[in-house]
């Protein structure tokens, strides 16, 4: 479980040095519309990933401190 | 030797943030927001055997539960609020931070009413 968490982490971190590169070569061919795309999307990616571990967050201090 | 993890797990996810703060910012909030659910998670693991601990004396000593319960929710809520304030304050959202701790205060103040309430009861019982 742990290292599936960490995963994450270095998972998203990856995904934004990726978009940082490829927004600058789309930056450097001129398509600053498809570059403002990429940025959406990959934020759009990651907040799914992180909702997910946000979601097991709360369904854990739920069932702990009998939340309802 | 869990918080060595910890620590291990803090100056990675601070060297990741500095890095991507330069050129994706709303990234970096997402790294620093992962790496504090994921070091919440760690720990709130060792809470709930706490929190068996502690209902296990409470029930040995014969308090009524409710009150047991309303505490723990109380401060499950608190843990969840300073949390999610905490996130939104490194986001740059001061103001959405003060309104989630409002929040909670309310919630707070609400749940503590039955107890409140009791206890009034008791002294309106006590005064003749």
């Amino acid at each position: 479980m742990d290292g599936f968490n960490i995963d994450l982490l270095f998972k998203i971190a990856g995904i934004g040095i990726f978009i940082s590169v490829l927004n600058i070569v789309l930056k450097q061919a001129e398509k600053q519309e498809q570059a403002q795309m990429l940025t959406l999307v990959g934020v759009v990616i990651v907040l799914l990933m992180v909702l997910q571990l946000i979601n097991d967050l709360f369904n854990s201090i739920k069932t702990i401190f009998n939340l309802f | 030797m869990e918080i060595v993890q910890v620590i291990g797990l803090g100056l990675i996810a601070a060297v990741l943030v500095i890095f991507l703060r330069e050129y994706r910012p709303e990234m970096a909030m997402q790294v620093s927001l992962v790496a504090g659910v994921i070091i919440m998670l760690l720990v709130i693991r060792h809470v709930a055997g706490a929190v068996q601990a502690i209902t296990e004396t409470a029930v040995g000593a014969g308090v009524n539960l409710v009150y047991l319960q309303t505490l723990l929710r109380v401060i499950g809520i608190a843990y969840l609020a300073e949390f999610g304030s905490q996130v939104c304050r490194d986001a740059g959202e001061g103001s959405i931070a003060s309104r989630i701790e409002l929040a909670a205060k309310v919630i707070i103040l609400v749940m503590a009413v039955p107890v409140v309430v009791e206890v009034m009861e008791s002294i309106m019982a006590l005064i003749p």
